[in-house]
């Protein structure tokens, strides 16, 4: 039974001759405990999925399903992790988490609250700086924040958008890491979008590819069936790694926008097997 | 050691060119009195028909004759209170503005006929509400000096970034916790410009209301020794209104660093 559906969505903007579709009849099952991943084009609408599933906006055709219901509005059992952070600035590591568990947990004793909340903050690795405010934090500390704050609420599903989009190459891998072991750790189902093919392979149980815009629909996916927890450098190396990588690649760009002039160029596709995965111990 | 003596030389002139500048003011003053003003009085003089004023700032001899800090007091207190007013009418109403398209739009044709109108025009309507100087002139502040605090609010709700009301809607906060925890705190350095230059406005209007209703303060006094001829006076009163605006724009910007957020 799948836990997180997407059924015929399509979802556009503007009137009359001023509309275009950004995402046409996107249909998707995620299972509970399963970590799916979809990799698409810059300004294909990953986000605007992003915000369907979330509830931060309504379809035009389709629906939304969480465990057989239908989402109607954004709620906590959605945990949101924002490509921007969205962190309060005003607020502390600490106060910003705490901020989801006060409104998640209303009836709980503070003790039990504040318990709660140092238990995220410490999963992120961020106790030492549980007072300090986002302005004084790394791009990947405040990340860890973000993602601590959406776990604090113990949702049902984590949908994350481009959460690593804003990092530098060679902060991610580190965040990935950390992605991967707080999945295992807190056996959440995990919706993750992503624009980096090998982030998705090295996190997720199962890969979707989203056609470039507009009216982007998503394509055939790719089951990923490396063994967990899986050893970043080890998967440079790994065949099976290199040929579900050229499956999606392939994919991408048979999804890609009709005049060759964008994102992936073909001679990519050729050089796999020299390219590392990732820079940096 | 020559580095030294060059950046102490350095900074040695700069805190003496504020000095400078002002002493040629002062020069620049006494010749124009001398030269083709002969009706504005010198410094010297200035000084000399002040000191009473000064030197004894708070002293009082007559309702109009007091001590120039005792006039300041009095300045102040109506102007406390015609800011407050302006602030109790006027954040509420920025709030309204900013949160409420519905509203703006309502309410936009009168706000910008208001805003114009000089505190000159509102007195003698503050008196035929009132009867009493007292209160027409807190009524004048009020209406002069809310609205930099009504659009700068107004501004600042407008201006909190959709990521922070993403995070309100996914947390499900009820309307008045949104309110407090996220727009409030960031559109916070927007209403403390309002607030600044709604006080600047307030400081500006007293003097005027005061002059126009011969109030005991700082403006009645300056109006009043015009009358009576006493011109020196009108100097010491310009040169502390000025001083008084400078030290409350201060104190603002200390209240604003205490109270930052975003």
């Amino acid at each position: 039974m799948a836990f997180l559906e997407l059924r015929g969505v399509s979802k556009g903007f503007g009137e009359g001759s001023r509309r275009s579709e950004v995402l046409r009849d996107i249909s998707l099952d995620v299972g509970e405990g399963e970590f799916v991943a979809i990799v698409g084009y810059s300004g294909a609408g990953k986000s605007t999925l992003m915000s369907l599933c979330a509830g931060l906006s309504k379809p035009d055709r389709g629906s939304v399903l969480l465990g057989g219901k239908a989402v109607v509005g954004p709620g906590p059992d959605r945990g949101v992790v924002f490509q921007n952070y969205s962190l309060l600035p005003w607020l502390s590591v600490y106060e910003n988490v705490y901020l989801a568990v006060d409104q998640v947990f209303r009836t709980w004793a503070p003790a039990k609250k504040r318990e709660h909340t140092e238990r995220f903050v410490e999963m992120v690795n961020l106790t030492p700086a549980s007072a300090k405010k986002p302005a004084q934090l790394s791009g990947g500390m405040r990340q860890r924040v973000s993602v601590a704050r959406a776990l604090a609420m113990d949702p049902k599903v984590l949908l994350m958008d481009e959460p690593l989009s804003a990092l530098d190459a060679l902060t991610r891998p580190t965040l990935q890491d950390e992605i991967e072991r707080i999945f295992l750790l807190s056996h959440k189902t995990v919706l993750l979008i992503t624009n980096d093919v090998d982030e998705g392979i090295r996190l997720a149980d199962r890969i979707i590819p989203l056609s470039a815009g507009p009216a982007a629909t998503l394509g055939d996916p790719v089951i990923v069936d490396l063994p967990r927890p899986r050893d970043r450098r080890a998967l440079n190396h790994n065949p099976r790694f290199k040929e579900i990588r050229a499956e999606i690649v392939r994919s991408l760009v048979q999804l890609g926008p009709k005049n060759r002039s964008s994102v992936r160029p073909e001679p990519r596709v050729a050089a796999l097997d020299s390219r590392t995965v990732e820079v940096g111990a | 050691m020559s580095k030294s003596v060059s950046i102490f030389g350095k900074k040695v002139v700069w805190f003496l060119l504020p000095i400078v500048g002002t002493l040629f003011v002062l020069i620049g003053w006494s010749v124009l009195s001398a030269t083709i003003a002969p009706n504005l009085p010198s410094p010297g003089k200035t000084w000399e028909m002040s000191r009473p004023y000064i030197v004894e700032p708070f002293a009082k001899r007559g309702e109009l004759d007091q001590g120039i800090l005792r006039f300041t007091w009095y300045s102040l207190l109506r102007v406390a209170q015609g800011y407050s007013l302006g602030l109790v009418i006027g954040i509420p109403l920025g709030f309204l503005l900013g949160m409420s398209k519905l509203f703006a739009r309502c309410v936009d044709p009168t706000i910008q006929l208001l805003r114009p109108v000089s505190p000159l025009a509102w007195l003698p309507l503050g008196l035929v509400l009132f009867q009493k100087p007292d209160p027409a002139a807190t009524f004048s502040i009020a209406m002069c000096s809310m609205w930099p605090t009504v659009l700068n609010t107004a501004l600042g709700v407008r201006s909190v970034p959709e990521d922070y009301m993403n995070v309100a809607r996914v947390l499900k906060l009820s309307a008045w916790k949104r309110l407090v925890k996220i727009i409030l705190p960031a559109a916070l350095p927007y209403m403390f410009t309002g607030f600044r230059l709604s006080l600047g406005i307030a400081w500006l209007v007293i003097v005027a209301a005061e002059m126009l209703t011969g109030a005991p303060g700082v403006g009645g006094f300056l109006w009043q020794e015009y009358n009576s001829l006493i011109y020196e006076h009108i100097i010491l009163c310009i040169i502390t209104i000025g001083a008084v605006g400078f030290v409350l724009d201060r104190l603002m910007g200390l209240v604003e660093r205490r109270f930052q957020t975003a």
